[in-house]
């Protein structure tokens, strides 16, 4: 019942919101909707529920593990949002409003569904709900990064459907009844067909690959995080990604029980090196603050595949990983935001000397810059370093110095960027955009306690939170717990 | 003596059946537009007409302009003579004649695009270059098709070949060969025979500079050709060798007239293609007749 | 049963051949909305045996939405936008036919390697599905102009419905009219950013969206 609440709090406050008469008290509706999500989410966390075996939609371990870092990420942009959409009271935020609020409900679906056919929905929800936050500004490049945003991700999620259809007839081919439940697949195990099996997970991934971002399906990104406003570029860095990546991880786990395991682990291990590469490659040319911060999330997901791919111990660490990678990743997108207002453009070839303009939001900048980078006190060093662990014990000593290769280059590439538009003296026109842009509170908090976030998680993992990361890996991997 | 009396009458039925096509597919195209029109027998009257009337020549040509023309004629009339006719059977027959077949009327073509280039007129070169490059669509189209029945009845003689119906595929053929008879014989949409732009024509800017008697074979010729694509359509499709001689007989020749009918209908109801279109539906044509070599060969394998 | 679904799926095929050749925009909805009311048509052939309520509606529902509403939306768009010229296609109408070809060749092949169940053995369905994905992506790929690429995408989308009859017996209707849904608001979404586009942009021309690159 409380997995539906997670559901129907956020979906009834955008009903309210899209009813809300008044364009300046609106916003308010985000923080508010988004508080009562974390607090019911945190005691569902702190007081996991039984989950029912055949249940659609639960509370699950998995779920439990990755949804309360999408629920705060969520509050602290909220938060953030009515402070932006303040400044931006030029433009109607009914649509803006609702659909954030009905993001954060579909999100609560998709983390929480255990059946192929409404993870596909929701996933498939989410992903049209997104379509018009990103072109919020309305500016010809916002469209045109929403159209190609809508072909790359509408292809991928009807490439996921086809692969989900392929699932669910390996079932029937198998002698299963057509059950799309994950526990159901699982059960089923070794029954599923083969050939069936291989190829719902080839679509499979493609399709929620497409949607986490995964190179060579991560086209979309740089465009949509690039045009999009700093807190949706927050929102889906940080939770569409996630949704996707549990539902890959949920689908690796039903693989692996049709004995298909070690085929899946190769392909996500191949898949996550190769968006870190691409990703590095990419870092070391763009030009773009916002769309650097894209081909960074590019980079994290495939950090996660990666993760996916190494079993249990692996598996937590990306779990781990989820957490310090969107907590960090919104402090970046969000201080970016702030950069992004402030000088009147997203390149390095127009933006300099933000220091000067911005020295609040340019000092969150390069600190979360240093955080996602993996510097040692925040969260991301150690959420690597757990992970790089697991692979060395799973005897994967290529694949860990592609890793940390991958990870020098984006370093490499990050602080080009990066020193690039903080350092030197500002642009003249940029500087009366400054002039005009005030780092009030409300600008500067959020990001500063996203970036707090991340160092307490680097400083004293709290033992709940690993508790809970274990138990979504007995979850996944029901015959070995780590 | 009763091999030559056959040999004569089928050339007799042939070269005096052919200018009968034109003509049928003229009313047809009258009759849907509400006119007169030309009498059927129109062609016979042109070809008298042509045939009295002496030859201009122009300086540049080589005796090539006139020895064109004759020289597709004959290989018109050789293919024809290939060609069976429902139960009678053709008058030569052997393994492997569909090749002998196809590269007769490649031979054809060859010769009247010669006999275009030898007047040095820009106009007929270009007709020429044209007619070439749709050609080779075409016959690709027209290879899959005569492959296709032949992997059907597993022979590469024409005889056995057409016998028998095309089988699961004969929609795709029919529709495959159709596409190509309009497009060889130069019908709408590949192109009007009865237009006057030099720019727009095709076949019939290579005959421009022809007259007299070498213009009544190429005229006779390309009649001929007409029949002989419609009797190879029909006989792939129908399954000629299950019928008794008279319902044969009776079926090709009313087949011939549905195709002639039915070009006609097309030709008043559609329009022409425009020129870079139109390796588009002949692509397309070819890959009805590919598709039907495929039906063929799982059906068979099946 | 299977000659007459198999007789559709290989006209809805021979419709993806024609979309593929068609060089004007009305020809392309129209053989993309005529396809749609053939998939309509398939559950009720399929099931002809336990007809319900509930088939009736979805049949009903394909029809009325992949065979008439959303041709219509297109066709509405395609005036708005005063397309009246051809666009060349990045990949051109011959090279594309050809690609559709060989990738329906290539389906029929590929299907061989997949298992079917004893009552779908001998139907076209993973072949027609397959022909029809690789359908949409030639034209999403090879098209330059927004209302061809939602044509690609929606008979890609029709692709995945044909492989989803296989499971018709086993799948919930929850399931299907939550999919039917979201491709239902999908085609909504699209239409309305097309207009967006065309606005913007004054063209439908996506070779226009060229602003963002490296």
């Amino acid at each position: 019942m409380n997995a539906l609440l997670l559901v129907i709090i956020p979906l009834v406050g955008a009903g309210v919101a899209a009813l809300w008469p008044n364009n300046r008290t609106r916003p308010w509706l985000l923080p508010i909707v988004g508080l009562a999500h974390v607090v019911l989410t945190g005691w569902m966390f702190l007081d996991p529920p039984e989950v029912a075996s055949n249940a659609w939609l639960a509370f699950d371990p998995l779920a439990r593990a990755v949804l309360p870092a999408v629920s705060l990420l969520f509050l602290v942009c909220a938060a953030y949002g009515v402070t932006y959409l303040q400044i931006r009271s030029e433009r109607p935020n009914r649509v803006f409003v609702a659909l954030l609020l009905a993001v954060l409900g579909l999100l609560s679906a998709g983390h929480q569904a255990r059946h192929l056919g409404l993870l596909w929905i929701a996933t498939e929800g989410v992903t049209l709900a997104a379509v018009p936050l990103l072109h919020f500004n309305a500016t010809p490049r916002a469209y045109e990064a929403t159209w190609k945003y809508l072909l790359v991700g509408g292809t991928g999620i009807a490439l996921s459907l086809l692969g989900s259809f392929c699932l669910g007839y390996a079932s029937l081919h198998g002698g299963g009844g057509g059950d799309l439940t994950f526990v159901a697949l699982m059960s089923q195990g070794a029954g599923l067909s083969r050939p069936w099996v291989l190829t719902a997970w080839v679509l499979l991934l493609v399709g929620y690959g497409t949607k986490m971002g995964l190179a060579p399906m991560h086209t979309w990104k740089p465009d949509a995080y690039g045009e999009a406003p700093g807190i949706v570029g927050a929102i889906l860095a940080g939770g569409v990604t996630t949704v996707a990546f549990t539902a890959i991880l949920r689908i690796r786990a039903v693989i692996a029980a049709a004995g298909e395991g070690p085929i899946a682990d190769r392909t996500l291990l191949a898949i996550g090196l190769f968006s870190m590469l691409v990703a590095a490659l990419f870092l070391l040319g763009t030009r773009d603050f916002k769309r650097m911060l894209a081909y960074s999330s590019v980079e994290h997901m495939g950090i996660l595949s990666v993760g996916a791919a190494l079993g249990g111990p692996g598996l937590a660490a990306a779990l781990f990983h989820v957490w310090t990678n969107g907590l960090t990743k919104g402090t970046l997108f969000l201080s970016a935001g702030n950069i992004r207002r402030a000088a009147g453009s997203p390149s390095m070839d127009q933006v300099r000397g933000m220091a000067v303009l911005t020295p609040r939001s340019a000092a969150i900048f390069v600190t979360g810059m240093f955080a996602v980078t993996a510097l040692p006190p925040f969260g991301p060093f150690f959420s690597e370093l757990q992970l790089v662990r697991a692979a060395l014990a799973g005897g994967h000593g290529t694949a860990s110095a592609v890793f940390l290769g991958c990870l020098l280059l984006a370093f490499f590439g990050l602080t080009r960027v990066v020193f690039g538009i903080v350092d030197g003296r500002p642009r003249t026109a940029a500087r009366a955009n400054g002039k005009r842009f005030v780092e009030t509170a409300g600008v500067i908090a959020p990001p500063l306690v996203l970036l707090g976030m991340s160092l307490w998680l680097g400083l004293c993992t709290p033992e709940i939170l690993r508790e809970a990361w274990a138990a979504a890996v007995a979850q996944l991997f029901p015959t070995s717990t780590p | 003596m009763m091999l030559m009396l056959d040999l004569i009458l089928r050339l007799v039925l042939w070269l005096l059946l052919a200018p009968l096509l034109p003509g049928v597919i003229n009313r047809v195209k009258a009759w849907v537009a509400g006119r007169r029109g030309p009498p059927v027998l129109q062609l016979y009257y042109d070809l008298a007409r042509l045939w009295q009337k002496g030859v201009v020549m122009s300086t540049l040509a080589s005796p090539g302009f006139v020895a064109g023309p004759a020289v597709a004629w004959v290989a018109l009339t050789g293919a024809a003579l290939l060609m069976p006719l429902g139960p009678a059977g053709a008058a030569f027959s052997f393994r492997g004649d569909v090749l002998m077949l196809i590269y007769l009327l490649a031979l054809a073509r060859f010769c009247t695009a010669w006999a275009a280039m030898e007047t040095g007129s820009a106009f007929e070169g270009m007709g020429a270059a044209r007619e070439v490059s749709y050609a080779v669509l075409a016959e690709a189209a027209i290879i899959t098709a005569v492959l296709s029945l032949s992997v059907q009845t597993g022979s590469v003689s024409l005889v056995s070949m057409l016998a028998p119906s095309a089988g699961a595929g004969a929609v795709l053929l029919a529709a495959g060969l159709f596409t190509v008879l309009l497009a060889e014989n130069c019908r709408v949409p590949f192109d009007d025979p009865n237009t006057h732009l030099e720019l727009t024509m095709i076949h019939e800017v290579m005959v421009l500079d022809h007259s007299g008697p070498p213009l009544a074979v190429i005229l006779h010729g390309a009649s001929m050709k007409l029949l002989l694509f419609a009797v190879l359509l029909v006989q792939a499709v129908l399954p000629m060798g299950d019928m008794s001689p008279l319902a044969a007989t009776g079926a090709l020749a009313g087949g011939v007239l549905a195709v002639m009918i039915g070009v006609g209908l097309i030709e008043s109801l559609l329009a022409r293609l425009a020129f870079r279109r139109v390796p588009l539906l002949l692509t397309t044509a070819f890959l009805l007749c590919l598709f039907a070599l495929l039906v063929a060969w799982k059906g068979n394998r099946v | 049963m299977n000659e007459t679904l198999n007789l559709l799926i290989g006209l809805a095929m021979g419709l993806n051949l024609l979309a593929l050749g068609s060089s004007r925009l009305p020809s392309l909805i129209q053989a993309m909305s005529f396809q749609g009311m053939l998939l309509g048509l398939m559950p009720l052939i399929m099931e002809h045996e336990h007809l319900d309520w509930r088939l009736g509606l979805i049949a009903l529902a394909t029809i009325a939405g992949k065979g008439v509403v959303i041709p219509t939306l297109l066709r509405r768009a395609m005036r708005a936008a005063n397309i009246d010229r051809e666009i060349e296609p990045f990949i051109g109408f011959v090279p594309s036919l050809l690609l559709g070809a060989a990738g329906t060749i290539a389906a029929v092949a590929l299907s061989q390697a997949l298992p079917l169940l004893p009552e779908h053995a001998g139907l076209l369905l993973v072949p027609g599905a397959i022909a029809s994905v690789l359908t949409g992506f030639v034209l999403l790929i090879g098209r330059a102009e927004a209302i061809s690429q939602v044509c690609g995408y929606l008979i890609l989308e029709n692709g995945i419905y044909l492989f989803g009859l296989l499971l018709i017996r086993s799948t919930p209707l929850v399931v299907e009219s939550g999919i039917l849904l979201d491709v239902t608001v999908g085609v909504f979404v699209i239409g309305i950013i097309v207009d967006r586009i065309q606005r913007a942009f004054d063209s439908l021309d996506t070779r226009k969206l060229t602003a963002l690159r490296e």
